[in-house]
């Protein structure tokens, strides 16, 4: 048999139909919807007096616009109110199972349907969200989706899809102390650039992968999307295996002995063959940090913002860029003085990101000239949080923490960092307006936010380590 | 839904040679809590378009009098960032029915082809001449012809073909969305989901 790579296996066994030859239908085991992308999909269905096809394969929560304080009151702003009172009744007319935003189980999508073993090894995910390339750490085709194919999903559980070339991304060598899996990832983005893997689908492999823990493998498949990649995976071992089974204890699910062995199959074969291949010296990563208004704007913490591109037309908009952040060619940013923190997100609002700030705060006290936004990605991160005794390690140190939501990582709610602020973010996005009109975005690991979040401007959190 | 089909095309163009603009740009995360499709075209590009104050912003591209046209021609790598239709929703909304770059980000692509929205891809070289082309004689015309795949730009001596899926093509002359297509193939849906009963 011809050796396959693992996104060729999963592909494969889930083509339907084909259109052509680039096109194949492709099957979706798991669907996640939420408030933002989904009202004119089911607007959609009503037009065609059709019904959700696989409503138990799809799962429904409220995240990208609900507020992170009194979550036990209805929404003040009218309008997202109105468009989570949407979720909720096109949920209940579809038999949808919905995590609205008091139930137990809510929180941002890609940090609940991990957590609670929706997301399994071999499956095809989707979702009207980009992000969705987060569960590809389990060893799953997963990937963000429009409204349109939202629809799609909704009406045959199938969608068209171009068939993506393949890379991998080698990683070997180890990563120095301190270095954590989102300046991993945020260094191949700089690497490769912000569009540096559009048109393909990326595997990450090598010794750090494996090395990795299931929070950190999904922090880098989270914003494999940031480097225009249709989304990334990563094979599944025994870690994904034991996080999987526990997860499903949360949720109650059950796992066939057939679907165990199918996880077994999930690897690319000795002599498979990658349209690209990428190798990355592990050893020269270091605590990144961004300086523009693209991921792939990044440079070490410690390092210089480069010169602007030769070229005209790249020079304009990379000015244009560091005029945004009011940043300067040759400047360093250790010492820039910073306005807010945000530790979050889908990128790194799992526990893990919360054990790693606490490290760093614990003892210490807060910047005075520092905003916080302290936001777990689920209520059940929140309650471990509560739980391990980390609020009072917060709470010492002078943060607050708040409920769960996709909150300041794009500000459709209240949390918003304000024009010409800047913000130690991570998040996974610092396009300009992001995190609000005119806020300025440096992006960074928990460990990198949480020593800024101390001294109030830029640092290497290295310099805790060595203490 | 059905969109209005895409058949032929000649139009003045409107030049923003920016890269890399991402969703973000083509409409701020603040105006995604609508529940419709419609009325996204007056929120195009809106901190780019608007002043802090409100009122137009008289250095943007859609605020000089002098550009107009269906035809956005734009820099590299755009519509990076999340999968919101909401861009594309803005962008037909406004009038735009094709955008030119020399890349497209996936996602975005795929949203505009599901729209009625003709994304065509030209080099780096030829995006430049028409950039420069446009800015300075607005008057520059484009002639699109789907059936084709022609893209001429005469008073710049362009004409070449340009790239699209046969499946798309087909929709787009059409005004056929996938969903009709899909569900026509539910036997066979349903037939596939007996192979994978273990998930």
């Amino acid at each position: 048999m011809e050796p396959k790579t693992l996104f060729e296996k999963i592909w494969d066994s889930h083509v339907v139909s084909s259109i052509d030859s680039n096109t194949d239908i492709i099957y979706i085991d798991q669907h996640y919807i939420h408030e933002v992308t989904s009202p004119q999909a089911f607007e959609g269905l009503r037009k065609r007096n059709i019904k959700v096809f696989r409503p138990k394969q799809t799962l429904a929560t409220a995240d990208h616009n609900i507020p992170t304080q009194n979550q036990h009151l209805p929404i003040p702003d009218e309008i997202s109110r109105g468009q989570v009172n949407t979720l909720d009744e096109n949920c209940k007319e579809h038999g949808i199972t919905y995590f609205g935003m008091q139930h137990p189980n809510n929180g941002i999508v890609h940090v609940i349907g991990p957590e609670l073993g929706y997301t399994r090894p071999g499956m095809t995910i989707v979702c009207g969200d980009s992000h969705t390339s987060t569960h590809g750490a389990f060893g799953a085709i997963a990937f963000g989706i429009g409204t349109s194919e939202v629809e799609m999903v909704f009406a045959s559980q199938c969608i068209p899809q171009v068939r993506p070339k393949t890379m991998r991304i080698n990683l070997n060598g180890e990563t120095p102390k301190g270095v954590t899996a989102k300046d991993i990832i945020m260094y191949i983005i700089a690497e490769l650039s912000s569009g540096g893997a559009t048109g393909y689908f990326v595997e990450y492999a090598g010794q750090v992968i494996e090395k990795l823990n299931m929070e950190e493998r999904m922090t880098i498949c989270n914003m494999s999307i940031e480097m225009g990649a249709r989304g990334g995976l990563i094979a599944p071992d025994s870690v994904t295996f034991e996080y999987v089974e526990n997860a499903t204890k949360l949720s109650g699910f059950k796992i066939s002995p057939k679907e165990r062995e199918y996880w077994n199959t999930l690897k690319t074969d000795p002599g498979a063959v990658f349209d690209k291949e990428i190798g990355i010296d592990a050893t020269k990563i270091h605590p990144m940090i961004t300086y523009g208004t693209n991921p792939g704007m990044a440079i070490p913490v410690d390092g210089v913002i480069p010169n602007p591109p030769s070229s005209k037309k790249e020079k304009e908009s990379f000015l244009k860029s560091l005029d945004y952040m009011g940043f300067k060619p040759g400047m360093k940013l250790l010492g820039q003085k910073i306005d807010y923190v945000f530790l979050g997100s889908c990128t790194n609002g799992r526990i893990e990101d919360f054990r790693a700030f606490a490290s760093i705060i614990k003892g210490r006290k807060k910047a005075s000239n520092v905003t916080a936004y302290i936001v777990p990605g689920s209520k059940n991160v929140e309650e471990q949080i509560y739980s391990e005794g980390l609020d009072r390690v917060f709470n010492e140190a002078g943060f607050e923490i708040r409920q769960p939501g996709c909150s300041a990582c794009l500000a459709m709610n209240e949390d918003k960092i304000p024009a010409g602020k800047y913000a130690v973010s991570t998040s996974n996005r610092n396009f300009e307006g992001r995190q609000g009109p005119g806020a300025r975005t440096l992006l960074a690991s928990p460990l990198t936010a949480a020593a800024c979040a101390i001294t109030g401007e830029i640092v290497n959190p290295m310099q805790f380590f060595n203490n | 839904m059905a969109f209005r089909k895409f058949t032929y095309l000649e139009s003045t163009c409107i030049p923003l040679p920016v890269e890399n603009v991402d969703t973000d740009q083509i409409i701020p995360a603040r105006f995604l809590n609508a529940t419709t499709r419609e009325g996204f075209g007056e929120k195009l590009f809106y901190d780019w378009r608007f002043l802090k104050n409100g009122t137009p912003n008289p250095d943007f591209i859609l605020n000089n009098k002098a550009f107009s046209g269906s035809v956005l021609v734009v820099g590299t790598n755009f519509g990076c960032g999340s999968s919101r239709e909401h861009a594309v929703w803005a962008l037909t909304d406004y009038g735009f029915r094709v955008v030119i770059s020399s890349f497209f980000a996936d996602i975005f692509k795929n949203n505009a082809l599901n729209n009625g929205l003709l994304p065509i891809v030209v080099s780096d070289d030829r995006l430049k001449v028409l950039l420069k082309g446009i800015m300075d004689n607005p008057r520059v015309y484009v002639k699109i012809d789907l059936e084709k795949q022609l893209l001429q730009v005469p008073s710049l001596e362009i004409l070449e073909t340009f790239e699209i899926s046969p499946w798309k093509k087909e929709c787009l002359l059409k005004g056929l969305d996938d969903v009709d297509y899909l569900l026509r193939l539910k036997d066979k849906i349903v037939q596939f989901e007996k192979q994978r009963a273990w998930l």
